[in-house]
């Protein structure tokens, strides 16, 4: 089956600057969870967001025109963030994966894909 | 011949201790919980149905077990003929449906390995309680499903013994099923075992204070939840061979089943411990029950339920109220408060320290717990604390807002008379 694991943390949590080695270890648990998922056949696809303050909200209602907003769809203490989509046998599994994420504070949402055109 | 007693015995023992058993092998079988479900209700509706006019088979559980295959079978050979006919008539529809849950083909090896006298492993009862039990399923949700699946009874019976709508239920357990089957929850005994052990001994623990605190007398369909709490945690034992923690929950379970008969009154009342009459407690569940602890003790791995169990043990052991070995039960509280940092722990141990120590340490261990405004308990007790404190004023006040806090009604009535008796000394 076919998971999506939503990343919502603090976006205003502070990212070590690049140029220092916090920067290198922070950096680096990341390619190492990427190249986990790859090496376990568990990759479909992923990607990291802009922060909440490039969001522009798209809102249609049944016959209005659709309504452009400044900022994400709702203002909450953590901000989705990003994104994996993951290949996993089952629930059990896609949560094993969801708890590796390197974001030391934050919810993970895990979602089963219903659908998904361009799959395999 | 078998009296429509003999049966009406017969099918609630096949619901109780056989169903479970029998879906939790074709579930694992058929790797398909609700056909497995739907298979193992068709069955017991058979059984219903047949049973008073042929009467009760030599083995139940084996009759259960083939009616309930060749169910799911013949179910799954109308789904495979349907497929075929609509394979012919619109291949892309099949297709888009083939995403969905997996059906096994009848004709190919899923349905043969179901041979027709093939036991239930230990193993499937574990998968199919840690299925209900999944962290992924909300603690009401697991609760009645574990009842449902696990334990065999109707949503008619659940309902009543949790107080809760039939409707409501059984809309919750149609959920959890599509839930199961929809986010791919799995059947398998996982990898952090006693984590999730953990989870079922926490649900089945609720289901024994359900039973114990709400026992229903105005309900129509009577279920009894502490026997029904004892029989799955013995079930889970029975599976996770000498499993401390579990035995411990075990042993607290049938100290309390020991004291059961005495707790209420002819009129339903409560009877506080100190009142109960010690010599009908039962001899024989309290030796079953101590048989159980020193099992677990023995591992010397304490946990929260066998401190419990300890604590349990020292009233079911006390000849008389004034006979209790209170300091080893504060001694035992205290181990409990440092383990599980529960505020309901932390109240039980001011009781205790009143006991050993008088009213005034009591009130004084009171005074630091916290998060408990709202539960009826911690008013009664402040309230016969003060009582015993010669401060009647406070008393009744701290019974007024424990009375406005219960939603049980014998409990309300006995905080009722004990607020009427403050005032009135």
């Amino acid at each position: 089956m076919e998971y999506m694991i939503l990343l919502y943390s603090d976006e205003s949590f502070e990212m070590p600057a690049p140029d220092t080695p916090e920067f290198g270890e922070f950096m680096g648990e990341w390619m190492a969870y990427n190249q986990k998922l790859i090496d376990g056949g568990h990759w479909v696809s992923g990607a990291s967001l802009q922060p909440t303050t490039t969001a522009t909200t798209v809102t249609k209602s049944f016959g209005a025109a659709p309504s452009i907003t400044d900022g994400p769809y709702a203002e909450t203490k953590e901000q989705l963030g990003g994104y994996y989509l993951v290949s996993a046998a089952d629930l059990d599994e896609a949560i094993a994966l969801a708890k590796e994420v390197p974001i030391p504070v934050g919810s993970f949402e895990v979602r089963p894909v219903a659908f998904r055109p361009d799959a395999a | 011949m078998s009296t429509a007693d003999d049966v009406d015995a017969a099918l609630t023992r096949l619901a109780r201790e056989e169903s479970g058993r029998v879906l939790a092998l074709l579930a694992r079988r058929l790797r398909d919980l609700d056909l497995a479900d739907e298979a193992v209700q068709d069955a017991l509706a058979t059984a219903a149905r047949r049973w008073p006019v042929d009467g009760i088979p030599n083995n139940p559980a084996a009759w259960l077990f083939t009616v309930a295959r060749n169910r799911a079978i013949d179910r799954l050979r109308r789904e495979a003929s349907l497929r075929r006919r609509t394979l012919t008539a619109a291949p892309d529809l099949v297709r888009a449906a083939d995403d969905g849950p997996m059906i096994p083909d009848p004709t190919g090896t899923d349905a043969m390995i179901l041979e027709p006298d093939e036991q239930p492993l230990a193993d499937d009862q574990l998968r199919l309680m840690l299925l209900c039990c999944h962290p992924a399923l909300d603690r009401d949700t697991q609760v009645a499903l574990t009842l449902r699946l696990v334990g065999g009874l109707t949503t008619a019976e659940i309902a009543a013994g949790l107080l809760v709508q039939e409707a409501t239920l059984a809309q919750r357990i149609v959920r959890a099923k599509r839930k199961i089957r929809d986010a791919g929850i799995p059947l398998t005994i996982p990898v952090d075992l006693s984590e999730r052990v953990d989870v079922v001994l926490g649900v089945l623990y609720l289901v024994f204070n359900e039973g114990y605190l709400s026992r229903s007398t105005d309900a129509v369909v009577r279920v009894d939840l502490v026997d029904e709490a004892i029989r799955l945690t013995q079930a889970l034992a029975d599976v996770v061979d000498d499993d401390p923690e579990v035995l411990g929950l075990l042993a607290l379970e049938r100290f309390h089943r020991a004291r059961s008969a005495t707790r209420t009154d002819h009129a339903g009342d409560l009877v506080l411990l100190d009142d109960q009459d010690r010599t009908r407690w039962d001899r024989h569940e309290i030796a079953a029950a101590e048989r159980i602890l020193v099992r677990a003790i023995r591992q010397m791995q304490p946990g929260p339920y066998q401190l419990q169990a300890v604590i349990a043990r020292h009233h079911a052991v006390a000849c008389t109220a004034a006979d209790t070995d209170w300091p080893s039960i504060v001694a035992a509280y205290r181990q409990l408060v440092a383990m599980t940092d529960s505020p309901v722990a932390r109240l039980n141990h001011a009781v205790a320290v009143a006991m050993a120590d008088g009213a005034h340490a009591g009130l004084a261990e009171l005074e630091r717990v916290d998060g408990l405004d709202r539960y009826h308990l911690y008013h009664a007790t402040r309230a016969e604390l003060l009582h015993r404190a010669g401060r009647p004023a406070e008393a009744a006040d701290a019974f007024a807002v424990a009375i406005s806090l219960t939603g049980n009604e014998a409990e309300r009535r006995h905080l009722t008379r004990r607020r009427r008796a403050v005032l009135g000394a």
